[in-house]
């Protein structure tokens, strides 16, 4: 019997997972939503190989990872910087590369940002759980992440590649600009509080991760004091625990939670290639 | 009832006890599959339902306002109306009473360790939300008196089927993980299973009896 097509993973590096779309329309059983945390540059990595968006690649963080295909397919890395070869050929980001059965591929650490993803023509075929191949790195649903020796099914392509050179992955910008929604809880703060968040310059704490980027800087006073009783968390929700740092909720955030929320991040994508040190300044809707 | 602001496709809906959760829960579920209402996600909690990847938040908000006398309504007729309240729909879960901290709840409660376990298998609990992991019930029922404080130090590993009791609730944990809240028993039954339909034995509603096993 021959092995079906698959990803066979030499190097899986510090974090890689598969990521789809998501698990959304489960939080009221305490699933989180999970999936990529640029969406959108996933979509990319897809359409690139022609895949439908929604197929299952690699989220790869920071160190890279070195896998080798076994059919002859077609890949295409979005997100960070990050060197590519196949092979002995070097690749680029934004921009599909047909390989050879057999061809091993690294991705390199990142010079710039700190995620990539990954799609392979035909997409990661693993099994889905509630309706999404991604690994939520909280509740533990989904694929572990990817150890050395791995080897992960790869679907039947579905179309061809996208008929384009190169696409644009813009460098993530030396210092973060987040708009900000209302949040449901801004009168557990002093007044001054929202104005403190969006007149500092906050860092990303290194012990950020998919769950989410815990932000330094100028503690956020709270008016009411003691435990708000559990409620739902939106993606992006900035909560503001007893020490008064902010902590802002990525794919993998719990469904629910006891600390109030200041305010609700309107896009949190660029927080998915933030460095550890990135200043963080936040803005209001109207601006 | 109040409607609180979660940023651009979200709202909170503050609904101040945990019997207008319930309502509100129910009619915001009722009006989705009946198609008045897109919400990809209405999360029922402690005092409030949250209401995420709303189209338009504005038009929801307004939509809430127009509904909010029938939920309101809802709460204050004789439960026996409610052919929910069916006593046949209950979950049984089998529980041996054999949990660690049950001394420590005996004496909380200032009686003793029978006492517990005819209190709580006398209750008839509700699935009030779920959370902290998949499958997760918090459980109300109990009287408010009888709330209990968490462990000053939570376990590292609580077993799968830990029956528990913290803060007005009881839970039980559906796979094992880390835990704070006081043991009391554990059961065989399974709570979260990706391959059943739905996949939480115990969803936000249910009610629920635990029986000696």
């Amino acid at each position: 019997m021959t092995h079906p097509a698959a990803i066979e993973v030499l190097r899986a590096g510090a974090l890689t997972t598969v990521q789809d779309l998501g698990r959304p329309g489960w939080a009221h059983l305490g699933v989180p939503r999970s999936g990529a945390l640029d969406p959108a540059a996933l979509r990319l990595a897809n359409r690139l190989v022609g895949n439908p968006e929604h197929a299952a690649g690699l989220e790869i963080t920071l160190t890279g990872c070195t896998l080798r295909l076994t059919r002859a397919t077609t890949v295409a890395v979005t997100g960070a910087e990050v060197p590519i070869q196949a092979g002995a050929r070097p690749g680029d980001t934004g921009r599909p590369l047909s390989v050879p059965a057999g061809t091993v591929l690294r991705i390199g650490p990142a010079r710039h940002g700190v995620r990539s993803w990954l799609a392979v023509a035909g997409g990661i075929d693993v099994p889905p759980v509630l309706g999404s191949r991604a690994t939520d790195t909280l509740s533990g649903l989904g694929p572990p992440p990817l150890r050395d020796g791995d080897r992960l099914p790869l679907g039947e392509p579905v179309d061809a590649p996208a008929p384009v050179d190169s696409t644009c992955c813009p460098s993530p910008p030396p210092e973060l600009h987040l708009t900000l929604g209302p949040g449901p809880r801004e009168d557990w703060f002093t007044p001054t509080a929202f104005d403190r968040l969006l007149g500092s310059a906050y860092t990303i704490s290194p012990v950020s991760n998919r769950v989410g980027a815990r932000l330094a800087g100028a503690a956020l006073p709270r008016a009411v004091a003691g435990e708000l009783p559990s409620e739902g968390i939106a993606l992006g929700a900035v909560q503001v625990p007893a020490d008064g740092q902010p902590l802002i909720f990525l794919a993998d955030h719990p469904t629910t939670g006891g600390y109030p929320v200041i305010g609700v991040v309107t896009d949190v994508t660029p927080l998915a290639q933030a460095r550890p040190g990135t200043t963080v300044r936040f803005h209001g809707p109207q601006r | 009832m109040r409607i609180r602001p979660v940023g651009a496709h979200a709202l909170l809906l503050d609904c101040t006890t945990p019997a207008l959760v319930e309502a509100w829960r129910s009619e915001l579920w009722r009006r989705r599959e009946q198609g008045d209402l897109i919400a990809v996600e209405i999360v029922p909690a402690a005092r409030t339902v949250l209401l995420d990847g709303l189209p338009d938040p504005t038009t929801t908000a307004q939509q809430l306002t127009r509904w909010a006398s029938a939920v309101t309504a809802a709460t204050t007729r004789p439960t026996q109306a409610n052919p929910e309240d069916d006593d046949a729909a209950d979950v049984v879960v089998p529980v041996s009473f054999d949990g660690p901290d049950l001394p420590n709840v005996a004496q909380h409660w200032g009686v003793d360790v029978s006492a517990v376990r005819h209190r709580i298998t006398s209750t008839r609990f509700r699935v009030a939300f779920c959370g902290f992991a998949p499958g997760f019930p918090y459980l109300t029922g109990l009287p408010a008196e009888l709330a209990l404080p968490r462990l000053t130090t939570p376990r590292p590993r609580v077993p799968a089927g830990s029956v528990a009791l913290a803060g007005p609730y009881a839970g039980i944990y559906p796979g094992a993980s880390p835990g704070g809240w006081q043991l009391v028993g554990r059961t065989d039954l399974v709570l979260f299973d990706v391959a059943a339909n739905p996949p939480a034995r115990l969803n936000p509603g249910t009610t629920v009896r635990m029986v000696a096993a």
